[in-house]
């Protein structure tokens, strides 16, 4: 199992597939890498050669940012945006959604498990 | 999808002459606007802006970091204060 980036890429996969388990590397740049490193993208990460290998590596650690580097970048922009106050740092802070979706019924990525609120009704009972 | 490069970036024409005065006398004054659309350009920065939010204008002061929103994505212009205080007992005394 070849270790790039603190991450153990499986052996038993794709090239193409086993380098997605990188954080920050998807399918298409696992493929411009592989592209990159002149290894076959069928090719499962038990087959390349030891020159291969580094090649991935180096290709990677050189042009990308990926895992923990790229965590914080991300946590960076949206901390950014919290800091100025703008509007989607705001909603950012409410945890809703930042890009103007609905949020009537949905948005369940963002607002997590829903919060059953008890029905009308039966308030003015309980008072 | 963004706008043009071509176009350049939008500033209301009468804010960026304002803004051009205030930079030009070295004066610091609030200027009221309420061009919400106008995009924060970096000689706007250390300005303090009175931007209309529908009712009242919020005082924004431009730091660095702003360079690039637009002057309304910093004066709110909704008001939501949460849910009736009532509902959220209901919710908590539910499970027991």
């Amino acid at each position: 199992m070849p270790r790039i980036e603190g991450v153990d890429v499986p052996n038993d996969k794709r090239g193409e597939i086993a380098l997605t388990e990188i954080y920050g590397v998807g399918q298409s740049r696992a493929q411009e890498i592989l592209d990159k490193a002149g290894v076959d993208k069928d090719d499962r990460p038990h087959q390349w050669s030891e020159e291969q290998t580094r090649q991935v590596r180096r290709i990677i650690e050189e042009d990308y940012t990926v895992e923990g580097q790229l965590r914080t970048e991300e946590q960076m922009n949206v901390k950014r945006l919290m800091d100025i106050g703008c509007y989607r740092g705001l909603r950012h802070r409410k945890g809703l959604p930042v890009n103007g979706q609905r949020t009537r019924t949905n948005a369940r990525t963002r607002k997590g498990k829903r919060k059953t609120v008890a029905g009308k009704k039966r308030a003015p009972q309980k008072k | 999808m963004p706008r043009s490069l071509r176009k350049g970036p939008y500033v209301y024409y009468k804010l960026q002459r304002k803004v051009n005065e205030l930079n030009a006398s070295d004066e610091k004054k609030v200027v009221k606007t309420w061009s919400r659309d106008s995009i924060i350009t970096p000689d706007f920065v250390g300005h303090t802006f009175a931007v209309h939010n529908g009712r009242q204008f919020i005082p924004v002061y431009v730091s660095e970091n702003m360079v690039g929103h637009k002057l309304g994505e910093f004066a709110p212009t909704r008001t939501f204060s949460g849910h009736s205080k009532t509902k959220v007992d209901k919710r908590t005394r539910r499970p027991s």
